[in-house]
């Protein structure tokens, strides 16, 4: 019953962005737009600094994830229909892990096309150990998702959620970035260093574990009115 | 508590104002000099913001499942108080690491970790001023949440490579500076538990009036 009213509310979610697309394409531009940008600072006579890759890629995916999140938000909240969900005889964690696998889904599409396009742009060597690459960014995105959802759902009644959800967001997944990052960074080195690596994601796991409990604690708590 | 508190707050000025005294008469550090008296009052406002944040998160954890209005006053006031030691950290720290290491700032754990952990203090601060209504949840959701991070932020910076003194300095310290170090962390202290109290005494009158407010449109 939990494990099907998530999958609900995610193919809700879903539903309605195949017919818009309007977050995914925004979110995906969006991303671009940083990476340019980036590409402004970190690049000396043509060639990129050493280790920017890593740097620039997680800090696109955590100000596209940012944008997303108030997005996918502001929707419910455009419609009304937040508080329709919470209404309906449906356990709230279920509702929020719906919401949460929604982001997971949109940010790794994005990363789909985004990883590709900084190891060519910014000559990074990321596919050295595409797997190890693939769980560590699994393991980082589902640990923003996981303290973004809550967040934003917790931010969509406050007036100033546009530039709360940033200020609250970028102090509070700091340890999922440096993670993220360094784990990066050690896959593109040569020779790749792997045991750091697996270091990195594990660390990220347990991130992942205790802010999913933590969230699904508070998420009750905070949504009743 | 409130028969203590002029005694107390007249026993913390005259510490305060004793306080210049001793930390003049402690021994110089051998390599620093003069400008390692920053310490005395540095790492005792460290220990007051950690110390802070904790009553923060634990009083927060309170109020959000047990629905105690009290825990929400000294989560409130603890905040304020982790954003204030924390500034106190950060101005100091700089003013001290500049004749010490030869820069304001370097990006590593300790230095890092504080900057964060202010800054969620600060958010903290922001969400109950300008969160508008059921920022009290949303604010004590924040403080726990960032109260569960502190380890892992300890963990994920301390890997890169450490500069700034490790805590074990502190029972280590020469027998010339223990006594004015304690001196002066235990003034902070005494400071930091009377602004706690009179800030908690300020909400609890706020709420007070709130209601007072409420009845009589009633």
């Amino acid at each position: 019953m939990f494990l099907r009213t998530a999958l609900l509310v995610l193919r809700k979610d879903f539903a309605i962005e195949v017919k818009s697309r309007e977050i995914l394409y925004t979110t995906l531009l969006f991303a671009l737009s940083c990476v340019l940008v980036f590409s402004i600072a970190f690049v000396r006579e043509g060639e990129p600094l050493e280790d920017a890759a890593a740097g620039i890629l997680w800090i696109a995916i955590e100000f596209a994830g940012t944008l997303a999140l108030g997005r996918t938000f502001e929707r419910e909240r455009y419609g009304e229909t937040l508080r329709a969900l919470l209404l309906a005889p449906a356990s709230r964690a279920a509702i929020y892990i719906g919401k949460m696998l929604g982001i997971v889904l949109l940010l790794a599409v994005c990363e789909v096309v985004l990883v590709p396009l900084v190891a060519l742009l910014f000559r990074a060597e990321l596919f050295r150990a595409p797997l190890l690459l693939v769980v560590l960014l699994l393991a980082g995105t589902i640990g923003f998702a996981v303290v973004g959802s809550l967040f934003a759902a917790m931010l969509v009644r406050a007036r100033t959620r546009d530039v709360m959800l940033p200020i609250l967001l970028y102090p509070m997944t700091v340890p999922l970035m440096i993670a993220g990052v360094r784990g990066t960074v050690a896959l593109t080195h040569t020779p790749t260093d792997a045991a750091s690596a697996v270091m990195w994601i594990s660390l990220l796991t347990s991130m992942d574990v205790v802010f999913l409990v933590l969230a699904l604690w508070t998420f009750e708590a905070v949504m009743t009115e | 508590m409130k028969k203590a508190f002029v005694p107390l707050l007249l026993l913390t000025a005259a510490m305060f104002a004793y306080a210049p005294v001793i930390i003049a008469h402690a021994d110089y550090e051998s390599t620093m000099g003069l400008v390692q008296k920053v310490m005395y009052f540095h790492a005792p406002s460290g220990m007051v913001m950690l110390i802070s944040a904790v009553v923060c998160g634990v009083a927060s954890a309170m109020y959000l499942w047990r629905k105690n209005p009290s825990a929400d006053r000294v989560a409130i006031a603890a905040a304020e108080l982790t954003a204030l030691f924390g500034l106190i950290v950060l101005v100091t720290g700089p003013l001290w690491a500049r004749k010490a290491w030869g820069v304001w700032w370097v990006w590593e754990a300790r230095l890092t970790m504080s900057f964060v952990g202010w800054l969620i203090a600060v958010g903290y601060l922001f969400v109950r001023k300008y969160g508008g209504p059921g920022s009290d949840k949303l604010g004590a959701a924040l403080a726990v949440f960032g109260t569960a991070n502190v380890p892992f932020i300890y963990v994920s910076v301390n890997i890169w490579r450490t500069m700034h003194p490790m805590t074990t300095v502190v029972p280590t310290l020469q027998a010339g500076m223990r006594g004015a170090f304690w001196f002066s962390a235990l003034t902070l202290f005494m400071l930091y538990g009377l602004l706690l109290t009179a800030r908690i005494h300020l909400e609890r009158q706020r709420a007070a009036l709130d209601e007072l407010y409420l009845a009589e449109e009633n």
